[in-house]
């Protein structure tokens, strides 16, 4: 386990702002206590730093989770977000998708979202920006990319896809075994 | 007639047999130029061009050939000669003949850089006299080597100059000095050396390579220490547009503790967050012309709907954030919550 290096932080930074915003500050300056992004088997994991010093005790083979992973870095140094950081993306998404209850299971299979699933979607979404799911009942689901801004969604056929799927809670069972 | 007979017989028989042993004496018009100590015989006599036309030309050349070998032979047999181990071994003069050498001459050794240099300036080399005059010792001491003139080795003291360091050792300084010009000559010597045998020499950079195209890896770290061997060590060369910094340079990666000044921490993140803030433009045009394109369709909208002013409660277009969420997915206002409607 290790702090991020800047050209880390920059590339996380880069990647979750396309969900949040400058929201991150949020997440960085805390008032509730102190809270710091550590890097573990090429994993992010953002961590209070209560739980980061009680970690310190475990050997770096036995170590297997801490905190709240947030991502991982792939071997050509890109990040991926997970599954497990929408606990802290949900709250302070900038954009948000609702799915029609009936569409709420396919995207939980790891589908996109369709035009005929979306709920609704936040005014002013441009292409490619990214998003957050919410079934209709506010439950976040997961999170993807805006394959249509929201004037194009108006005016596109039922079939096409609005949202493309990046992550959702049903891979809390799908990928069990590799989500820390 | 019979005595006769036998007589001819005889005169027959022996000249056969002479014919067989052929006599040790040879006629030559011209005596032959000897030179024994290369066992070499040179026969000035014209050849018998008539005879050899004639005769059988190899049995003519045969002949000749043994003739002058005879002769060789009894000029042999002149000289004194002992007996050793039952041989009878005849003691050969020195050569007089000079003979051409067997393998080509050497080569004149290749010019040293040195050597290449002077004379491409001109400079010559300049005779110095072997003693000096020694003022220590007052008397004449060799130039250079043992017990030599003006010896600055054998110093008990030396001035240390006003510039340097004085806590420093001038004779481990000068000690130094001189081993270091010692192994570049050496360098230097092993360097002409490698240049005459056209062999390549080791320097910077590329290293010397088997083969004639150097690999991609290869050239690549050819360039790398071009690039670093600036006298500021590279810090000011220019990088082309996408070039990638150089990879495995030697330099170990540092990290932060993990347990460190968490404040500093912070402060950095926050840090790294203003500058991709400031990176942003200012007007995002794909925002604005969204912008535009949304405020014209609710201008139009509101101008069909002006009658039906019931539908429009809902439509509250004020952010993108709040949870009124008065954006829709569809244009159609009255389509939503319709749906809503028959959900719930």
């Amino acid at each position: 386990m290790r702090p991020l290096t800047d050209d880390e932080t920059k590339t996380m930074f880069e990647k979750l702002s396309k969900y949040i915003g400058e929201n991150i500050k949020l997440l960085v300056d805390r008032p509730d206590g102190t809270y710091c992004f550590r890097l573990h088997n090429d994993r992010v994991y953002y961590i209070s730093e209560k739980i980061l010093k009680l970690a310190t005790n475990i050997s770096r083979e036995k170590l297997v989770s801490v905190g709240t992973c947030f991502g991982k870095f792939t071997k050509t140094q890109k990040f991926r977000l997970h599954i497990t950081a929408l606990d802290y993306l949900a709250p302070y998404a900038k954009f948000k998708v609702w799915v029609k209850p009936g569409a709420e299971q396919s995207f939980l299979y790891g589908n996109h979202v369709l035009k005929s699933g979306l709920g609704r979607i936040t005014e002013n979404t441009a292409q490619y920006q990214g998003v957050v799911v919410y079934s209709m009942a506010d439950v976040p689901l997961g999170f993807g990319v805006a394959a249509k801004s929201t004037q194009e969604c108006r005016r596109v056929d039922p079939m096409s896809i609005v949202v493309f799927h990046q992550a959702d809670i049903g891979e809390y069972i799908r990928s069990e075994d590799t989500l820390t | 007639m019979a005595a006769c007979s036998i007589e001819d017989v005889l005169a027959k028989a022996e000249k056969d047999e002479a014919e067989k042993l052929k006599s040790i004496t040879v006629h030559k018009e011209l005596d032959l130029e000897f030179d024994l100590g290369n066992l070499f015989a040179f026969d000035k006599n014209p050849p018998d061009t008539r005879e050899f036309r004639q005769k059988n030309k190899e049995d003519f050349l045969c002949s000749l050939a043994r003739d002058n070998t005879q002769l060789l032979i009894n000029e042999i047999w002149k000289l004194p000669t002992e007996r050793v181990d039952e041989v009878i071994v005849a003691k050969l003069p020195e050569p007089t003949t000079r003979l051409p050498r067997e393998k080509p001459a050497p080569k004149p050794r290749p010019p040293t850089k040195w050597e290449e240099f002077a004379k491409l300036k001109g400079i010559q080399k300049k005779k110095k006299t072997n003693l000096v005059w020694d003022d220590v010792h007052k008397e004449w001491r060799r130039r250079w080597g043992y017990k030599r003139a003006n010896d600055d080795t054998k110093e008990w003291l030396i001035e240390v100059p006003e510039s340097v360091d004085p806590n420093e050792d001038q004779f481990a300084k000068r000690i130094k000095a001189k081993k270091e010009r010692v192994a570049k000559n050496e360098l230097n010597r092993l360097r002409n050396i490698a240049r005459a045998q056209k062999i390549k020499v080791p320097g910077v950079g590329l290293a010397p390579t088997p083969t004639d195209q150097p690999s991609k890896s290869e050239l690549g770290k050819a360039v790398q220490v071009a690039k670093v061997s600036t006298a500021s060590v590279g810090k000011f060369q220019d990088r082309l547009p996408k070039e990638k910094a150089p990879k495995n340079t030697g330099k170990k990666r540092k990290f932060q503790p993990l347990i460190g000044d968490f404040s500093t921490e912070k402060q950095k993140q926050l840090d790294i967050l203003k500058v991709m803030d400031s990176k942003k433009p200012r007007l995002d045009i794909t925002k604005a012309v969204n912008k535009q394109m949304r405020e014209e369709d609710m201008e139009s909208g509101s101008k069909r709907k002006k009658g039906s002013g019931k539908k429009r409660r809902k439509g509250n277009f004020s952010g993108k954030k709040g949870k009124g969420f008065g954006s829709t997915a569809k244009s159609g206002k009255n389509r939503k919550p319709r749906m809503k409607q028959g959900k719930r």
